[in-house]
């Protein structure tokens, strides 16, 4: 990059600033700096400023890496996903299964089921967990296609879909996606705030009344899933019950 | 497959530094460090082999960084690029120390920012940084000669100075 006996240029300067000047060059550098103040004044600055900022940054360089950025951890969470793809799998395979040749088992089915808003919370619970860890493709449309994004949902699920305005709570719309929901399509609308934390508010045909919320906890994530006119509702994210009720309420409200 | 863990695990205390000097935020700079963990862990076998994984590691990091703060940008209000690259707490001081480098370096420019922490900082080979920061390798010397310039007029002056560029 430098020639070693040519004049010395603002490469070498920042060469010298880096401590990164080749042998040979060094004395010339040093030289031109001796002959000329103002320069020297400049590159001594740039000097002390770049082993100001080292210093400054060392105890961040020194601490104890945190436990969730272990890589066994990290690898750990990475394969409860998978096994969560793997179960959802299995599940849907089952159900094919079952349906079969279910017809004595129809009888005894009403007694069995758990209610519906259960079942909500449910596969809106099983859908937080395969999408809310994806890094790469967390929402199939996300939020810039807003308008295609809400258009294409609600005709799936035939019912007009609104994406609720979460962002008194701190939550930005991410986008959403489509899923198979209980025999017909749901709707997954995804959500994060400042530090990434995500939230999704998972929308599906159900039969029933309407009912009163119904709060369910699974490890970190929190839902609450009501039913209102037809449809299915739940709100997810790792929250607490008295942090969510409010979202929740707010999307009870705009769908009302 | 070769077990990439002790081949990434001995740079971690390096990618939080320099997160934490991007975000100047503790939780969110440990956020990008993870995510950037899980990219390198998926995307294991897709990397080069013969690659630099600390260089290969620090892209996915700025990259990651970079699109989330265009992400942020375009859903907040719109900014001029100079007023969005420095930090709330930064532009409330009214002056700043000389030894605080590190608020200073708020108010540069993302990619100057980086520039100054991958070289000075991370000590990066010229090359390196540019190939991290995708610029061409013979435009690093004048950026790194800038983005120096910026930050010592911020420095002298104690306030943002948009400088002429002086060749």
């Amino acid at each position: 990059m430098t020639i070693n006996d040519g004049p010395i240029v603002e490469d070498d300067l920042q060469a010298y600033v880096d401590g990164r000047l080749p042998e040979v060059r060094h004395a010339a550098v040093e030289a031109y700096l001796a002959q000329n103040p103002d320069v020297r004044e400049r590159i001594t600055l740039d000097i002390r400023q770049r082993n100001a900022l080292r210093g400054q940054l060392e105890g961040k360089f020194a601490e104890p890496v945190p436990p969730r950025l272990w890589l066994a951890n990290i690898r750990a969470a990475r394969r409860n996903t998978m096994m969560w793809r793997l179960k959802a799998v299995a599940a849907s395979l089952l159900v094919f299964t079952v349906g079969a040749g279910a017809g004595w088992f129809a009888a005894n089915h009403e007694a069995l089921a758990p209610p519906v808003t259960t079942a909500v919370a449910q596969n809106a619970n099983a859908a937080y967990r395969t999408y809310v860890v994806e890094v790469a493709h967390p929402v199939e449309v996300a939020s810039a296609q807003e308008a295609h994004l809400i258009q294409w949902l609600s005709r799936r699920l035939g019912k007009p879909l609104a994406a609720p305005d979460l962002m008194p709570f701190g939550y930005r719309l991410m986008g959403g996606r489509l899923l198979p929901g209980n025999g017909s399509a749901a709707a997954q609308l995804m959500y994060d705030d400042a530090s990434g934390k995500r939230l999704t508010l998972y929308v599906r045909a159900a039969e029933g009344s309407e009912t009163a919320f119904r709060f369910q906890r699974d490890g970190e994530a929190a839902t609450f899933a009501w039913i209102d006119q037809g449809f299915g509702f739940a709100v997810t994210a790792p929250a607490t019950r008295e942090e969510l009720l409010p979202i929740a309420e707010a999307v009870y409200r705009r769908f009302n | 497959m070769a077990d990439p863990g002790p081949l990434i695990e001995p740079h971690i205390p390096a990618l939080r530094r320099y997160a934490f000097a991007l975000l100047r935020d503790r939780d969110r700079a440990d956020d990008l460090v993870q995510d950037t963990l899980e990219r390198a862990l998926s995307r294991w076998l897709l990397r080069r082999p013969d690659g630099d994984v600390r260089a290969w590691l620090f892209a996915i990091l700025r990259n990651l960084h970079v699109s989330r703060w265009r992400r942020d940008r375009r859903h907040g209000a719109s900014v001029d690029i100079d007023e969005a690259a420095p930090s709330v707490a930064a532009r409330q001081e009214a002056a700043l120390e000389v030894h605080d480098v590190l608020a200073a370096l708020d108010q540069l420019p993302e990619e100057q920012k980086s520039l100054l922490l991958l070289v000075g900082v991370e000590d990066f080979s010229y090359d390196d940084a540019a190939r991290i920061l995708g610029m061409p390798i013979g435009t690093v010397m004048s950026r790194l000669s800038r983005a120096r310039q910026r930050l010592r007029a911020l420095v002298e002056t104690g306030k943002v100075t948009l400088l002429r560029r002086v060749k």
